[in-house]
């Protein structure tokens, strides 16, 4: 008897807590509906309240580029908000410059929608799309690279430029998380987006990329990213890649020759041994066909007896400083570990490029 | 101790018998959220809120239900329950309506579920066989005299953030000392008001 009794007092004592603080919330987290307004009326959204504006804005098709997942440990998702954001909020200000902070720069995950907002984006983002696509074929590049080519399937295919990228849909034990890669196909191959993926042990997306097989369905969105080609034949293209940072150099290349057959251009990738070199013949054909393309391929570490090499030797920034001459009117794009974006961004700045016409990507 | 007045008991429990200070009740989140004023006053205030209500409820739950039903030996989930759903309470209201505090304290207002000044503040209560009234004293000025101290460590501690003290006192060191001090201090008042 007694021990009914205390079941039936403990259980009917939670019951009334849970119950009002069902009520409670009900009152306490209604918000409404919120209005988003989009780049001073650009686009204007109707969502409801409570939510991050992060996810109000993929939820009404704006896809802001987000690696985390909305946990605010990747800081990609930064906007600007103009009204009704609240103040910044401490986990937003390890990822957000003082600068930022002035212009109302903030975390669109952090940020939760209580009433209307006005926000500010770059106009590009308005243009970001979700597409599906399948796996048309895969390659093994080097050891632990891979090239995927996906076929796209939405009609008109997707227009991007040279140097963006995409950000493809990974399953996690947390659901559905983003993950940014460049596209390394040219982009008059409108069906087409190829990305070359280092598998990462213990990674989310690159083992999942890694396991597709022929005509397996993806979803990515995208085009993301600043990089604009310089459209004046003159101007001299360098790109500089490290490790696995090919992928947006390949796309450039193949681009810049689509359109300007004679237009002048240097390569340089760093790799450490021979293992990691990958698409050197294919540019070696390409630069037999064009002249003006200039490859240079250097390893990093020394290399084993038995091997030949009849490339450069050393870190990359070494070959760049060595091979090209100053005062040549030129625009660079860098992809690779931080390191040695910052070697190669020095070496450049000396032979007089300045640092607006330096675009990188550093991981 | 039928006789003692609740307002007696209030400022008792502010000063001369500080529940963190002289029981040492309620450390961690002292020693966590006293590094900036807005944590300390902001937690001082919900600390205060959720002790004071946390000990009336549980007066009424223990008086009108438990001791009728000699169930006494669940006292301590029950108060914990009581706790946990008026700490979730809590927590609703400040994000809605102070969501920069909300963050700013971070893990910490959740865990005020298991905050021992809140629990400690209810058993006290049922020890020292308050009447209502006393209890509602006792209640906000255990979580008052919490927020005196977390306040006055926050003042500290922004002082002697320009401090240069040796390197061994740096950080934990110097913030023990000075909890250790601030009790010393404070035991110079006990004995004034008996209030057990």
């Amino acid at each position: 008897m007694l021990f009914i009794s205390a079941t039936v007092t403990f259980v009917g004592l939670l019951v009334i807590f849970t119950a009002l603080l069902i009520i409670a919330e009900r009152f306490l987290t209604n918000y409404g509906v919120c209005k988003i307004d989009i780049n001073a009326g650009a686009r204007v959204l109707e969502v409801e309240g409570g939510q991050s504006l992060l996810a109000s804005l993929i939820q009404s098709k704006v896809f802001i580029p987000s690696a985390c997942g909305g946990h605010g440990t990747c800081g990609h998702c930064k906007v600007t908000a103009q009204s009704g954001a609240g103040p910044v909020l401490p986990t937003e200000v390890t990822y957000l410059t003082r600068k930022e902070i002035r212009t109302g720069m903030r975390l669109a995950c952090q940020v939760k929608v209580r009433r209307d907002v006005a926000i500010k984006i770059p106009e590009d983002l308005l243009n970001v799309k979700m597409f599906s696509a399948i796996v048309k074929n895969t390659r093994d590049v080097t050891h632990d690279i891979k090239e995927l080519r996906f076929q796209v399937q939405d009609n008109g295919g997707i227009s991007h430029r040279p140097g963006q990228y995409v950000q493809i849909q990974a399953p996690s034990p947390e659901g559905p998380v983003f993950r940014a890669y460049s596209i390394s196909s040219p982009t008059f191959e409108k069906n087409i987006i190829e990305l070359n993926v280092r598998i990462v042990p213990g990674g989310i997306a690159s083992p999942y990329l890694h396991s597709l097989k022929e005509n397996d369905p993806v979803v990515f969105t995208g085009p993301y990213g600043e990089f604009r080609l310089n459209e004046d034949p003159a101007v001299e293209i360098i790109c500089v890649g490290g490790g696995c940072g090919m992928a947006p150099m390949k796309n450039i290349i193949y681009s810049l020759y689509h359109t300007w057959p004679l237009r002048s251009c240097w390569l340089f990738f760093g790799c450490r041994t021979t293992r990691d070199v990958f698409y050197l013949d294919e540019y070696k054909d390409l630069a037999n066909q064009h002249p003006d393309l200039k490859v240079v391929y250097a390893l990093s570490d020394p290399l084993p007896k038995e091997q030949v090499w009849d490339g450069e030797r050393g870190f990359i920034h070494l070959s760049v400083d060595k091979k090209l001459v100053p005062g040549v009117k030129r625009q660079a794009f860098l992809c690779g570990p931080p390191p040695m974006i910052d070697a190669v961004t020095q070496v450049l700045i000396e032979k007089g490029l300045s640092p607006g016409d330096i675009f990188y990507d550093k991981f | 101790m039928k006789n003692t007045p609740a307002l007696l008991i209030l400022f008792a429990a502010i000063f001369t018998n500080n529940i963190l200070l002289s029981n040492f009740l309620g450390m961690c989140h002292f020693l966590a959220c006293s590094r900036t004023m807005l944590t300390a006053v902001g937690l001082g205030m919900a600390m205060t809120v959720v002790t004071g209500l946390t000990t009336m409820i549980n007066y009424a739950i223990y008086y009108g239900i438990v001791v009728p039903l000699h169930l006494e030996y669940l006292m301590f989930m029950i108060f914990i329950a009581v706790i946990a759903a008026f700490v979730q309470f809590v927590e609703m209201f400040l994000e809605r309506f102070s969501s920069k505090l909300y963050y700013a304290l971070g893990i910490y207002l959740p865990l005020m579920v298991v905050n021992c000044t809140i629990m400690g503040a209810s058993l006290f209560m049922i020890y020292r066989n308050y009447t209502f009234a006393q209890t509602t004293g006792w209640g906000f000025g255990a979580g008052a005299g919490w927020m005196l101290a977390a306040v006055l460590m926050a003042a500290l501690r922004l002082k002697a953030g320009y401090a240069n003290p040796p390197g061994p006192f740096r950080g934990a060191g110097l913030t023990m000392t000075i909890a250790g001090l601030m009790a010393m201090t404070f035991m110079g008042f006990a004995g004034m008001v008996s209030i057990e």
